[in-house]
């Protein structure tokens, strides 16, 4: 076959020319200019990144002030504080679960969010990259509306939807449907509700890109393979749209997770999140070395729950 | 030949296929009937557009016809969904799935179907030795090149032996040299499996030298069906001799016929008597096709069928092609094979006379 020869082998490439090794300097410079053109991002990676990081780590280790901000002593407190309570008496360490429990349950909604979010986004997704072309522009117009107006503000619309005198109970009470309220609003169900809605786009739109590209002939060449529409997707589309659904999960996990304006209006303050606990130890709780502790901790945690999900993903999708 | 009902593994019957709706419709397929035998290499000819696409994915199962039949072996399949339909198509993309290896593209079909294991890798194996492709069957298809993509794309349309394979222009994205290859190698695989072909194409070449029989379409309908020879030496109308190969045309009238034979007159008041294919009733204007190959040169204007002054001649190599200036107007060419001794010389200027037998010659429509 004269085909196989058309790849050169690495083995019988000839010894650099004098022409090569000067396009070797060229492709040298080349990446030389790359890397100054890369600079103002790095300056503001910097500046808004890694600096106020660093201000996070380095207070984590110091002792809360009576009136908020830090005094300059080594202490890890911070990072006891998170499991264990000092006891006022003998000074011994007790383990309160209280912070770890919000910790899980805040995973819990994210995990939730994440799961539900992609359920419904991928239909949605696969609907709009299967209309015509124009169509498909307004599709993503029209799922990027809310992004237009204030979270807090869309936040509170959906208070008032769902509260004891809102449009959904008064159009049941009206209806006859039920005799007294649901209590809806300042329940887990009100948090849940309020990061689908918050987090859905986020969903859609890396999902959409992604379908969007999808060669559709593939799809027709498996059913012309006897694969049935199940097949097709499990087989064909979810494959190929892996990249998709990565990016999906983790834009929709990770702020989830840190959710603040949401838990914070339609938790009411009473079922806390991580992100309103956080917030809580530079106001009320006047402790901003656990504030900062607490952050770390949350980074440190998604950092390894990331390692974990981008490793299998990319390991499942070299299996097909 | 007789049609054989048992015999035909596709038999398209009063296919229409319209898209669109409304003022915007458009009949891709204008009521088609053809019947396709079993073990056959058929192909379907013609310009982008004529419908031959439309067709083989009413086939394929990817798009259901407007109105019509499709019967495979007998049975109507024409509602039933693709993955119902044991045909399988090559695509002129190849449409390989780019997150499987080169032996689970190939094993794809055999697994959908609910194969064994074992069956379906020595299948695999199999293919893969067909089409000589064992080496790279680890491979991801990006990591190919298109003649092996090619390869591959016709090893899992093969490996579930399907009663019927479609190939949609698989030739055309490959280059000159590997198209010859692949065209040989096609020939070889139909020959090997026993498998119904029908191969979609423009090229007539690839038509002519690959075909048991061709069906030749325009604007949505099948203008004719035969063997290569057939659709060459007797096109059934104009558009049929001017697709396919070099015609020369010559426009006249009809001043007499009988027996499938009409006598034609030209503006050189020259006449001609010439067949006409069944089913056509010549009158008044027609046109008389003849092939550059099947006409000579005489150099005794009075001894040609007809006469013209010699004004271009151009070689090929192989051969040299005389442009004749009609005594009448039209123009005319006389293709003629070089040999080792050309027995007489031609100067442009000339007068000269063109001979050619009357079977050579055809009265088609104008």
């Amino acid at each position: 076959m004269t085909t196989a020869t058309l790849s050169p082998s690495p083995l019988s490439q000839p010894p650099l020319s004098k022409a090569a090794l000067f396009e070797a300097q060229a492709v040298k410079a080349g990446a030389r200019r790359n890397r100054l053109l890369s600079l103002p991002a790095l300056i503001i990676i910097g500046i808004f990144g890694v600096l106020p990081l660093i201000i996070i780590c380095v207070y984590s280790f110091l002792v809360a002030a009576p009136y908020g901000g830090v005094q300059w002593h080594f202490s890890t407190d911070a990072y006891l504080n998170f499991l264990f309570q000092r006891d006022i008496f003998d000074d011994t360490l007790q383990f309160t679960p209280d912070f770890l429990i919000i910790y899980l349950r805040s995973f819990l909604f994210a995990v939730v969010t994440t799961i539900i979010c992609l359920l419904l986004g991928f239909p949605t997704a696969y609907f709009m990259a299967t209309r015509s072309p124009a169509q498909r522009n307004w599709w993503v117009l029209l799922i990027t509306i809310p992004f237009w107006s204030n979270l807090l503000v869309r936040t509170l619309a959906i208070m008032f939807i769902i509260r004891d005198e809102g449009l959904i109970n008064d159009a049941l009470l009206a209806l006859g449907v039920i005799d007294k309220p649901i209590t809806m609003l300042y329940t887990n169900f009100a948090i849940q509700l309020g990061l689908l809605y918050a987090f859905l786009p986020f969903m859609v739109l890396p999902l959409y890109s992604s379908l969007e590209k999808l060669d559709f002939r593939l799809v027709e060449a498996a059913y012309d393979l006897y694969a049935t529409r199940r097949q097709v997707l499990w087989r064909v589309i979810i494959p190929l749209s892996k990249p998709g659904i990565i990016a999906g999960c983790l834009l929709v996990f990770i702020p989830a997770l840190g959710a603040y304006v949401t838990p914070l209006i339609l938790g009411g303050g009473v079922h806390l999140m991580i992100g309103d606990l956080i917030a809580q130890q530079f106001g009320s709780g006047r402790n901003w070395p656990l504030g900062c502790a607490q952050a770390l901790i949350l980074m440190a945690a998604v950092l390894v729950a990331l390692f974990f999900y981008v490793r299998n993903t990319s390991g499942k999708m070299q299996h097909g | 030949m007789p049609e054989q009902p048992g015999k035909n593994a596709i038999e398209v019957r009063g296919v229409r296929k319209v898209f669109g709706t409304g003022e915007n419709q458009v009949a891709a397929l204008d009521t088609v009937s053809v019947s396709i035998r079993e073990n056959e290499f058929f192909t379907l000819l013609g310009p982008s557009g004529c419908g031959k696409t439309t067709l083989l994915r009413l086939i394929a199962g990817f798009d259901f016809p407007t109105a019509g039949e499709i019967l495979l072996h007998g049975q109507d399949i024409a509602p039933l969904p693709p993955f119902k339909r044991p045909v399988n198509t090559v695509f002129q993309s190849y449409a390989l799935f780019p997150h499987m290896t080169v032996a689970q593209n190939i094993g794809f079909g055999l697994e959908m179907l609910g194969k064994p294991k074992g069956e379906t890798e020595a299948r695999v194996a199999q293919m893969l030795k067909l089409v000589k492709m064992e080496a790279l069957k680890a491979r991801r298809t990006s990591q190919i090149s298109g003649g092996q993509q090619q390869r591959v794309a016709l090893a899992r349309a093969l490996a579930p032996q399907p009663k019927v394979l479609l190939l949609d222009e698989p030739l055309s994205a490959l280059d000159y040299k590997l198209r010859k290859e692949m065209q040989i190698e096609l020939k070889r695989l139909q020959n090997e499996t026993g498998i119904t072909f029908i191969f979609v194409t423009h090229d007539q070449e690839e038509a002519l030298t690959m075909s048991d029989r061709i069906a030749v379409m325009s604007a949505g309908k099948i203008l004719q069906v035969g063997t290569p020879r057939d659709i060459y030496d007797r096109p059934a109308e104009r558009f049929v001799a001017d697709f396919i190969g070099e015609t020369n045309f010559l426009p006249g009238t009809v001043v007499s016929k009988q027996a499938g034979v009409a006598t034609v007159k030209f503006a050189s008041n020259a006449t001609i008597a010439a067949g006409y294919p069944e089913g056509f009733d010549p009158t008044d204007e027609v046109t008389l096709v003849v092939r550059p190959e099947h006409a000579d040169l005489v150099p005794d204007p009075a001894k040609g069928t007809i006469a013209g002054t010699l004004s271009n001649i151009v070689y090929f190599g192989t051969d040299t092609h005389y442009h004749v200036k009609l005594d009448g107007g039209d123009n005319f060419i006389v293709r003629h094979q070089n040999s080792r001794s050309s027995p007489v010389t031609y100067a442009t200027g000339a007068k000269v006379g063109i001979q050619f037998e009357e079977d050579a010659a055809r009265v088609l429509k104008d």
